[in-house]
């Protein structure tokens, strides 16, 4: 490859991988979370395509615990963009009363994130489904393939993978069977960063460093985004200048202390961090491997 | 005349130099991800939360009693851990003030040759650990092969575990001539040894005291100093396999692709392949805006001035720089599945972006991976490399793995089980087969250039053609004959209008051309600066 910058490669790779999903599959869907990976795959499809419109919907997965932030972003740029997007929640689980804090952070991820995601896949009859995942961020995560081929019941199984020598994806499937893809899967979270400073994509406010409600809680700093966030004895709500490197459900994203309000800053900050970006995510450390049990039940 | 090499990308230097593929093989038990594992501790890719998980992760699957395991770091699986060795292929991103490097941590085990392929087919550079107690195993041997096969073209010998032989230099340079030897066959580029002990950190990162007798540079140091000369020519025509055709509206209808190779100017002539239709590149289509050259490696979108039928799968050259495409080649697989071949087994060739229906018509023999010597072989098992000819259902336009990293690749999928159940490099593309027998496109000689091949359109339009200015040839001999009763003004007349009309209009077209292709070239030089 000649000629070339870091980031030109990832983009290429990027876009060959989305087009080659497009090529051969017949009802593709991006997963879109919001978060920075999410908005830089976004921005990759767009460009995929260009000067086409997006050639699949998009599908947002509501556990009704995001920020409010990144539903109002959410739906912001989907009106700007003239993106078609699906949003899901699963009924059940909310008739249940499943949430983050009397169900614990493993039963509610399983519940309103994992089923939910296979429900909406089902009904829709997706056959491919894009992620934000990278290899960078998790051991488990580290062996997967850009194609993941998943079962009628969405089982990953690490042990049964497809080779994937060069670029040539083996995209045959079963009926029922569908594959995920990472077509971020050689970024780290400094490509990610960079990128998103070169090509201005627009991201959530809560990476930017703010005063924002918090209470301690378990060690982590949550922010409490709204009151059905009940206050333990002794806990009490400050008001501190904090951001966020990773966005999920508030009450399971820690937030960290900063003064980082401005790309160069947060880029500059990520490059002296000693902690990974997964740290302030609580449902990783329910124990070792427990992403990969979590994707072989159909995490993404 | 350097300004010319330099585009697109002011840049190009300094980042291409920045990005590294490495893989690293060895043999079970070498001690490879514990390599990795500290390669990535003392590059500060290991942050304190993993640092944290790892000294926990430690004490409950270690190898190394209480200390740290470093290669728990890289085993991701649960099965991994609990085994104690690498299954799978992982990929490790860390980077050093001087570079950047993807790793792909590929496994030792002969069970998972396929994954430490898949490793090095994007590679730049193999490391080899050896064991210093074991000296150079058959493992090592085939690792070397495929490394070779897949034309990673820069070795670094690691010789590990040296603390266990007590830094011995004799055992050292004893091991170092047995590789060299080994694979004085394999046409590397470069073969660098350090002996190393990667539990401990002797010339990882700096240079070791207990090795006072070498001489050479620490792992890392090397790492981000080697030089991997660019594997192209750029110079050579491009190559752009259509991967998707973007039709939005019944105005643009655009192809859209990776360049595979070469550089791609827009206004250049094109050929289609393997259908052989002409055409010239209308527009380079990007998101930001049309670009005046794209070189390999970019992801664009093509539109050309004709509309002429492209599919996925197709391949567009530059119209004096075509490619034969043909319904076979032969190739260098490596077997990965469980099941042997068998003679009826129905495949699909996955090659560029194209597929085919295909199967394996003969396997010419096997390598045998100790001597790297040919051996008679009827079919191909899990793990074994061999020549095979391989034939498909329609035509494909192949090249030489050696001189083409993208069209010379391909993998076979089992149609039954749509398992990859092989990669491999094509080693011949086909003769160059004659246009009549198989409708494919062949470069012309001069003389078909101009008449066309018997049964083509071009034949008939020229036929046609010439009947015409024979007549117009004849008529003209009559009406000078008439008016003149000159028998021999009249022929000299009739023949000069035959003759002279389509010598002057191609003189006429190639003036044009040649005006043409110094403009676009003055352009692109402008663009440059």
């Amino acid at each position: 490859m000649s000629g070339l910058s870091r980031l030109q490669r990832l983009e290429a790779e990027s876009i060959h991988i989305f087009r080659e999903v497009v090529a051969t599959s017949e009802n593709p869907v991006m997963l879109w979370s919001i978060g920075k990976d999410s908005c830089v795959l976004l921005h990759l499809a767009l460009k995929a395509f260009y000067p086409a419109p997006l050639p699949f919907p998009l599908l947002h997965v509501d556990t009704t615990w995001k920020f409010r932030a990144m539903i109002e972003f959410r739906d912001r740029r989907a009106k700007e963009l003239g993106v078609h997007l699906i949003v899901h929640t699963n009924e059940d689980g909310l008739r249940a009363g499943v949430n983050p804090f009397a169900s614990g952070s493993r039963l509610h991820t399983d519940v309103m994130k994992t089923q939910a995601l296979k429900q909406a896949l089902d009904k829709n009859k997706f056959d491919a489904a894009f992620g934000g995942a990278r290899r960078d961020e998790e051991k488990s995560r580290a062996k997967e393939r850009v194609f993941s081929l998943r079962s009628a019941e969405h089982r990953w199984d690490p042990k049964n993978q497809r080779p994937e020598p060069w670029h040539l994806y083996n995209t045959n499937k079963r009926p029922g069977e569908s594959f995920r893809i990472f077509p971020l899967s050689n970024w780290t979270e400094a490509d990610v960063w960079e990128y998103v400073e070169q090509e201005s994509i627009p991201v959530v406010p809560l990476y930017f460093a703010a005063p924002r409600p918090v209470v301690e809680r378990d060690g982590m700093l949550i922010m409490r985004d709204d009151d059905r966030m009940a206050l333990r004895p002794g806990e009490s709500v400050e008001m501190r200048m904090i951001r966020f490197r990773t966005l999920g459900c508030y009450p399971l994203t820690g937030a960290s202390e900063s003064d980082a309000t401005t790309l160069p800053q947060i880029i500059a900050e990520m490059r002296d961090s000693r902690t990974s970006e997964r740290q302030g995510r609580a449902i990783d450390h329910d124990g070792a491997g427990s992403m990969e049990q979590k994707k072989q039940e159909g995490y993404f | 005349m350097s300004a010319a090499l330099k585009l697109p990308d002011a840049d190009a230097d300094r980042h291409t130099a920045s990005l590294l593929h490495l893989v690293t093989c060895g043999s079970v038990d070498d001690g490879k991800s514990t390599l990795l594992g500290r390669l990535l501790f003392d590059s500060h890719a290991v942050l304190d939360d993993q640092l944290t998980a790892l000294d926990r992760d430690s004490k409950r699957f270690g190898t190394q009693g209480e200390a740290r395991d470093f290669a728990l770091l890289v085993d991701g699986l649960s099965a991994e851990r609990e085994q104690g060795i690498t299954i799978d292929v992982a990929y490790r991103y860390f980077s050093t003030p001087n570079r950047s490097f993807i790793l792909a941590d590929a496994p030792g085990h002969e069970q998972y040759t396929r994954n430490m392929a898949t490793g090095a087919s994007k590679a730049d550079l193999a490391i080899i650990l050896i064991d210093a107690r074991k000296g150079v195993l058959p493992q090592t041997r085939r690792h070397s092969y495929i490394v070779s096969m897949l034309g990673v073209r820069h070795v670094v010998l690691a010789v590990n575990k040296m603390d266990l032989i007590g830094f011995a230099p004799d055992v050292y340079r004893r091991i170092v001539a047995d590789y060299r030897d080994a694979a004085s066959s394999l046409g590397f580029g470069s073969v660098v040894a350090i002996p190393i002990c990667a539990r401990e950190g002797d010339n990882i990162v700096t240079h070791s005291d207990r090795t006072p007798w070498y001489e050479g540079p620490a792992l890392l140091e090397h790492l981000e100093t080697v030089s991997i000369e660019p594997p192209e020519d750029a110079t050579k025509g491009f190559r752009f396999p259509v991967q998707y055709v973007n039709r939005p509206t019944l105005d643009f209808r655009g192809y859209a692709g990776t360049v595979a190779n070469g550089v791609i100017y827009a206004h250049q002539p094109v050929i289609a392949l393997p259908g052989g239709q002409r055409s010239r590149i209308d527009r380079i289509v990007t998101a930001d805006g049309d670009i005046a050259t794209a070189v390999a490696g970019q992801a664009v979108t093509l539109t050309l001035t004709d509309e002429i039928d492209i599919s996925r799968g197709d391949v567009i050259v530059p119209a004096d720089d075509p490619l034969a495409a043909g319904t076979e080649v032969t190739a260098r697989l490596l077997w990965m599945a469980e099941a042997p071949h068998s003679p009826g087994q129905s495949l699909q060739i996955k090659l560029g972006t194209a597929t085919a229906n295909a199967r394996v018509a003969g396997v010419r023999h096997a390598i045998d991976i100790h001597s790297f010597q040919p051996r008679p072989a009827a079919t191909l098992a899990m793990n074994e490399i061999g020549v095979a000819r391989i034939v498909f259902d329609r035509p494909l336009v192949t090249a030489d793995y050696a001189t083409d990293r993208e069209l010379g690749a391909l993998v076979l999928v089992d149609r039954m089980t749509n398992q990859t159940v092989a990669l491999g490099v094509v080693e011949s593309a086909p003769p160059r087969l004659r246009l009549d027998e198989t409708q494919i496109h062949v470069r012309p000689d001069k003389v078909h250039r101009v008449i066309g091949y018997a049964g083509s359109t071009k034949r008939a339009v020229f036929l046609q053609r010439m009947m015409g200015r024979l007549l117009r040839g004849l008529v003209l001999f009559g009406i000078v004959v008439w008016l003149s009763g000159n028998w021999t003004l009249a022929s000299v007349v009739g023949l000069a209008d035959v003759v002279l009309g389509p010598l002057l209009n191609s003189a006429v077209a190639s003036a044009w051309r040649h005006w043409r292709h110094a403009r676009s070239h003055t352009e692109l030089l402008g663009a440059g600066h």
